[in-house]
């Protein structure tokens, strides 16, 4: 990971996620489950939609809402690869570099990829805000290499010419 | 059928027979294909009858154990003195495996019957599917075909007007390979960091929430319906080899080959016909080397090794390594062993849980002294070094990612040495700038 990663980041100007409709859809999930606990991946899930990451003040707003301690919900995040615990460009490109991608090329589309987003090195983000770029474990496609996870966008049988008309898409 | 290529003749498309068709992905495309109807035969019969013709088809755990899936539920409590719970596992995170999300993508509701159906026989009225959170179109595709199928009421609170209630909900993880494994899934949908839980209690005793609960793969579920549809007799009569691997298997097969892809065979069909004859085998000019035959977890077989190999739990274990989930590595002579084997070891260090130190620093250790070797700095004695670690990571965790890490390492230092060798005695130049 870069230096970017790491240093630390204030979410100033919070605004709370769990008013109005987000607090409704949270609640309508309390059913299903015999603990408010429960909801706590569904509920990181709502704040990283809402906000783009989870930060230190969405983390506390989690932990309010569901009963537990700020430090809990903080093991429980950075437990799991996908929640950001830091802001991440506009567009977050993951790209499948275990064995069944790699022996098919997929680090010659990571490289297409640090390039052509201005990114240079993996998780950091490019200078105009846009692009991070980060390997990930198997994303579970392998018979399409190589898969790569564009935001919400799961996309199959990326090659490195395939890369600046993709980017294309994502401004 | 070979998604996404034509069906070959050599397949048996059961579960496969849709993949490719959107028509099949509404619940209206799935009753007009004939589904459901299978739950509704259940929901005539007992709970144990329901259990017994899953026990006599012989179906056994498509996750990689390989379990005998009706007595798995059989362990489920007859009476229901607590909330029973079924979780259906999806997700799938074995690296080379890549079927199941082919099964939710085109055809949810073959997967929601076979829940519904396992649901009804261990006595479950909540079903949980988690969702590897990386599946993000098959998360949204399940979210609706769940929905459809309440509206309908084949899940609900009186499913088809029988006055039971079998509910599901979609569960989505966060990126986690080791919640698959089924004590860390059920942490995870708690709401804790997806640390695998000792055995005993097995789940079925206390699973979620300390009460009873099966997890089910997601091709174990989609292949029930048709055994509930046409009988166990049927389904174990589908078989080429050992009498005790029955059924069709999807086998993702991915890597070298020149038409890679999930393939639905019968039980036993010789590993060379699906290499060779339905993917293609290998590239023009290549000669194949390795396969890594049921997920990255199995030990590695050489192409002398699959020669005679047949596709069953049988099979695969008489050559020494598993058939685990069916995802085949195919890998030619461009591959560089030891760098893969590096990736692989990689992987299990980033997904290591943390829990036990066996694990925790023998991956973490295997990765480096992988890397040092490809950097040209690998020392004499790395080889053992690597095998004694192994030999601490095997066996003595709460599960098995240590292990699963310990597997292609021994495997690749046994059959490939002389490549090991030819980077730590300077003969083939280093591929890692820095270790």
């Amino acid at each position: 990971m870069s230096g970017s990663a790491h240093q630390a980041v204030h979410d100033a100007g919070y605004q709370p996620v769990f008013v109005g409709d987000a607090l409704a859809r949270l609640e309508a999930l309390f059913a299903w489950y015999p603990t408010k606990q429960a909801c706590l991946l569904p509920a990181l899930w709502m704040v990283q939609e809402a906000r783009g990451w989870v930060s230190q003040r969405g983390i506390g707003e989690v932990a309010d809402v569901l009963g537990l301690t700020p430090a809990y919900v903080k093991g429980v995040v950075t437990f799991y690869t996908m929640y950001h615990t830091h802001p991440v460009g506009r567009h977050f490109i993951q790209v499948c570099t275990t064995s069944p991608c790699n022996i098919c090329g997929a680090e010659d589309v990571v490289k297409a990829f640090l390039q052509h987003t201005g990114c240079g090195e993996l998780g950091a983000t490019s200078p105009d805000g846009r692009f991070t770029v980060i390997e990930v474990e198997c994303l579970g496609a392998c018979g399409f290499a190589t898969p790569v996870l564009i935001d919400d966008d799961f996309i199959e049988g990326i090659t490195p010419e395939r890369v600046p008309g993709l980017l294309q898409g994502y401004k | 059928m070979g998604y996404p290529h034509p069906s070959h003749p050599g397949e048996q498309a059961l579960l496969s027979k849709y993949f490719g068709d959107p028509g099949a992905r509404s619940y209206e495309g799935w009753v007009k294909r004939g589904g459901y109807e299978a739950f509704k035969k259940a929901l005539a019969m007992t709970r144990d009858q329901v259990t017994e013709e899953v026990k006599s088809s012989g179906l056994r755990g498509r996750g990689g154990a390989g379990f005998p899936t009706g007595l798995k539920w059989s362990f489920m409590p007859r009476e229901v003195t607590k909330p029973h719970y079924l979780v259906c596992n999806a997700d799938e995170s074995e690296p080379g495996t890549f079927k199941d999300r082919e099964i939710m993508r085109w055809t949810p509701h073959q997967l929601l019957e076979g829940c519904a159906i396992a649901a009804y026989a261990i006595g479950a009225e909540r079903i949980y599917i988690y969702i590897r959170g990386e599946f993000t179109a098959e998360h949204r595709i399940l979210v609706d075909a769940v929905e459809e199928a309440t509206r309908a009421g084949a899940l609900g609170a009186n499913v088809f007007g029988t006055g039971r209630r079998i509910e599901a909900i979609v569960h989505r993880g966060a990126g986690a390979y080791i919640c698959g494994e089924e004590t860390a899934m059920m942490n995870s949908i708690e709401g804790k960091r997806g640390n695998p839980r000792i055995k005993p209690p097995f789940p079925a005793q206390a699973g979620l929430w300390a009460c009873p609960t099966t997890i089910n793969n997601v091709e174990t579920l989609g292949s029930v319906p048709h055994i509930i549809r046409e009988g166990g007799a049927w389904y174990k009569g589908l078989c080429r080899g050992n009498p005790k691997s029955t059924g069709t298997k999807l086998f993702s097969v991915c890597g070298h080959v020149q038409r890679p892809g999930n393939y639905e065979v019968v039980m036993g069909t010789p590993m060379k016909e699906l290499i060779f004859t339905m993917c293609g085998g290998m590239r023009p000019g290549r000669t194949l080397k390795a396969v890594i035959p049921g997920g990255s977890s199995v030990p590695i077989l050489t192409a002398a090794e699959i020669e005679d190999c047949v596709l069953d739990y049988e099979g695969v274990a008489a050559k020494g390594s598993m058939l685990g989930s069916g995802g085949m590595i195919v890998m030619d002579d461009s591959t560089d062993i030891v760098y893969q084997v590096m990736r692989l070891a990689r992987f299990y260090a980033h997904e290591s849980c943390a829990q036990c130190t066996q694990c925790r620093e023998g991956t973490a250790w295997t990765t480096r002294i992988l890397e040092r070797i490809l950097a040209g700095k690998g020392k004499p004695e790395d080889l053992d070094l690597l095998l004694d670690l192994a030999d601490n990571m095997t066996g003595t965790t709460i599960c098995v990612l240590s292990d699963s890490c310990a597997a292609p390492v021994v495997s690749a230092i046994a059959k490939f040495r002389p490549e090991f060798e030819a980077y730590l005695n300077r003969t083939r130049q280093p591929v890692l700038a820095t270790a």
